[in-house]
């Protein structure tokens, strides 16, 4: 209700302002040239109709609560002490009631006539805000078009604004990154009070003891299991997409006429669109049994869920990944190059493996290494198909265990969010952050150092 | 591949020239009869045909779009590399269809080398860029043959001098006449005896040009050469035969200094006088 009439009210605004803004600068524009298209003051006038509006929102979301703690205050019986359970419960209770959510038992009768108090005090802010918010528009507005004249350099201001919202949102995004970095190495700090960095980066062996006393860790926390599983299927994953992906971008591109060309890339696109969980039940039901069964024919045992059915699935579902992306690398390459080692007499085979590849190569590479970067943080397909044993082996066949399966181990069982066996998904987290940070940062260096070379 | 290239019919008397040199006028190596071109539907050339005379140099000339490029891929058989389009009529080079469905073109390509319009280089050292059609067609045997081939070939195409301390750099980090120069060299490098140019010199400034023109002059002792080119005076000042093309159509064919000075077809004249194109 409320958002509605705050959108209705930005958008009127908007037009209007806008509309007024253009109209005055038509009228202007009869005396002498404009400095600015008429455009572009309708823009700046709308600008300071919604500006203040949008900061007086802004400052009523971060203020309101505070407003209400206040009046909450004021409202509960003085035998409430504040800074008590008791007075934190009953302010939740009155909040639940003021927003019709409900409260556990019968609210009492003062409980009632204070909530109702709080939903109307709720209204009335709003409403003022929303007033006030009217006004100030129209304020800014009436104010930025009485200043209009034909000299009002509006286009540079829109354009700063432009670039000012530009930045902001592009240090929303970098805030936000920042923001889950520090709260991954804070948490993972608060685990290694438990444990020590040395056993977790080296130990061999994962057990984390399930104990009930929050500030003491048993068992052991040796990620050195999970990176061979991680790695192992992965590794495994490239193996059957790269080939297979890097072949068919390549028949694709350089082969197949454009017809079929335009009827195959669509299907390969839709492979990625299958959402992990679907490849998941797939490698359960139908690979895990035929890689078992496949095993037994060839004389030595293979588990249906093992690090080798994960990775298999895995490549599957990286393929289109590295195709499509490949195809429209290779795709750049300039015809006149390939057109010059066909002129030389240059097979079409010689023609892609000396020429085309090694131009599309740092792309290539790219390609890859975000394809191992999806491949380490993929968790649907492990959690189903790899059996979530996390122990130290190197034998693909056996079942095992990778970063992802186990922190949603870690984060799903119902221990204590502070226990050390709850803790020790943030530092897997930051590991795995770490690895794949240093998996992009390979591939911009191998990328950039092509480019210098080549272009 | 070595195979394919040695033993063809083809195969011998390669950057070394033939013995009846002397008759060079005389002889015409390359000859075509009623060529067409199709891009699909579309018939880009019709019905062209001309002798094209041994260890000279025959310049294409005419208006945008009147089917110099795509008459000269045909020499070499580039146009196959092109979805849609369709030659008809019949090629030879010292009398071999190369059309033929027996022929290869791999060895074609091989013997008909082609510079292109903008500066191909590849994406490898300089180095590499001229021993890689030698090194496909088995030309080389050892790294002292390679060295001694790109040395000459990078000599003959006049680079030598500018490059030969930074064989390891980048084809692509030269500028462009010195790439253009390069395409030239890789050309000879794999030994041919025709050399198509279409347009060599249009990304090139006047000095680039004229050292490029020098080039071609002397590449005429050995090579036959077939440039297109949109400079009236460059086709004078290299070519002993000229050809006119205008949409699709061979207009007139000739000694040079008869296109440029005595002209029979009111087209050719319009043209190089400037009133059409
Ligand atoms: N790949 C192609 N597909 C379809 N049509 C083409 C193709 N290449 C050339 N053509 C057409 O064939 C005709 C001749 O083109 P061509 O490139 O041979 O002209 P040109 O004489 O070389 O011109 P320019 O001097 O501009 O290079 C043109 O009408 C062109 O539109
Ligand atoms: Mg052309």
């Amino acid at each position: 209700m409320t958002s509605v009439l705050i959108a209705v009210l930005v958008l009127a605004l908007l037009g209007i302002a806008y509309s007024q803004g253009v109209s005055r600068s038509r009228l202007l524009a009869g005396q002498t040239r404009l400095h600015s298209r008429p455009q572009y003051h309708g823009a700046l006038v709308a600008l300071w109709a919604v500006l203040p509006l949008l900061v007086l929102l802004l400052v009523w979301l971060l203020a309101s609560g505070m407003a209400q703690d206040w009046y909450i205050a004021s409202q509960l019986p003085v035998e409430i002490l504040p800074g008590t359970t008791e007075y934190a419960s009953a302010a939740a209770r009155l909040r639940n009631i003021a927003s019709g959510f409900g409260v556990a038992g019968e609210a009492a009768e003062w409980e009632a006539t204070a909530g109702a108090a709080l939903a109307q005090f709720n209204t009335v802010l709003m409403l003022a805000i929303v007033a006030l918010g009217a006004v100030l528009g129209v304020v800014g507005m009436l104010y930025m078009r009485s200043r209009l004249t034909a000299r009002t350099r509006a286009r540079n201001h829109v354009e700063a604004f432009i670039k000012a919202a530009l930045i902001f949102c592009s240090v929303v995004a970098i805030l936000t990154t920042v923001g889950i970095v520090v709260s991954l190495v804070t948490e993972t700090v608060r685990f290694f009070t438990f444990v020590s960095p040395f056993e977790f980066f080296f130990g061999t062996v994962w057990n984390p003891g399930y104990s009930t006393t929050s500030n003491e860790a048993s068992g052991s926390y040796g990620m050195l299991p999970l990176l061979v599983g991680t790695v192992m299927i992965s590794l495994i994953a490239m193996l059957v997409a790269l080939p297979v992906g890097l072949m068919s971008a390549i028949w694709l591109t350089q082969y197949a006429n454009p017809k079929l060309r335009n009827a195959i890339k669509p299907v390969i696109e839709i492979l990625a669109g299958i959402p992990t969980i679907v490849y998941g039940f797939f490698a359960l039901v139908t690979v895990g049994p035929a890689l078992s069964g496949l095993g037994d024919v060839l004389g030595f045992g293979i588990n249906a869920t093992s690090a080798l059915t994960a990775g298999i699935v895995m490549g599957i579902m990286i393929i289109p990944f590295i195709s499509s992306l490949s195809d429209d690398i290779i795709r750049q390459v300039p015809r006149t190059m390939r057109d010059g080692s066909l002129g030389l007499g240059a097979t079409k085979a010689e023609t892609i493996r000396m020429v085309i590849v090694p131009a599309a190569l740092p792309g290539i590479v790219g390609a890859i290494l975000l394809a191992v970067s999806r491949a380490i943080g993929e968790t649907m397909i492990v959690v189903l198909a790899a059996g979530n044993a996390p122990i130290l082996r190197f034998d693909p066949t056996e079942p095992t265990s990778t970063f992802t399966v186990t922190i949603v181990t870690a984060l799903t069982g119902d221990a204590d969010f502070a226990s050390p066996q709850s803790l020790v998904a943030f530092a897997l987290g930051l590991t795995l952050f770490v690895i794949t940070l240093l998996l992009n940062i390979g591939a911009l260096a191998i990328v950039r150092k092509y480019r210098e070379q080549y272009e | 591949m070595n195979a394919t290239n040695n033993s063809g019919p083809m195969g011998g008397n390669r950057i070394v020239p033939s013995a009846p040199a002397s008759a060079a006028s005389a002889v015409s190596r390359i000859s075509a009869k009623d060529v067409t071109v199709h891009y699909g539907e579309k018939q880009a050339i019709f019905g062209v045909s001309m002798e094209v005379p041994e260890k000279s140099v025959t310049a294409f000339i005419g208006p945008s779009g009147c089917g110099k490029s795509t008459f000269l891929r045909c020499f070499n058989r580039m146009n196959d590399t092109i979805e849609g389009c369709k030659v008809g009529g019949k090629i030879t080079i010292d009398g071999e269809d190369i059309y033929d469905p027996s022929l290869d073109v791999v060895e074609l390509r091989a013997r008909v080398g082609m510079v292109f319009q903008k500066p191909n280089p590849f994406p490898k050292s300089i180095y590499d860029n001229i021993a890689y059609g030698p090194r496909i067609h088995g030309l080389v045997k050892n790294k002292a043959e390679t060295d001694e081939l790109v040395e000459s070939s990078l000599k003959k195409a006049g680079l030598w001098k500018e490059v030969h301390d930074r064989l390891d750099a980048p084809g692509t980090g030269l500028s462009g006449g010195q790439q253009q120069r390069l395409c030239i060299a890789r050309t000879i490098a794999t030994g041919p005896e025709v050399i198509l140019m279409d347009e060599p010199c249009s990304a090139l400034d006047p000095i680039a040009t004229s050292i490029v023109e020098d080039l071609i002059h002397e590449l005429k002792e050995q090579y036959t050469i077939i440039i297109v080119t949109h400079s009236m005076q460059q086709a004078a000042r290299v070519s002993q035969k000229t050809a006119f093309f205008h949409l699709g159509k061979l207009i007139e064919y000739g000694e040079t200094e008869q296109i440029f000075v005595n002209p029979k077809e009111k087209q050719t004249e319009a043209y190089i006088t400037g009133r059409i194109g």
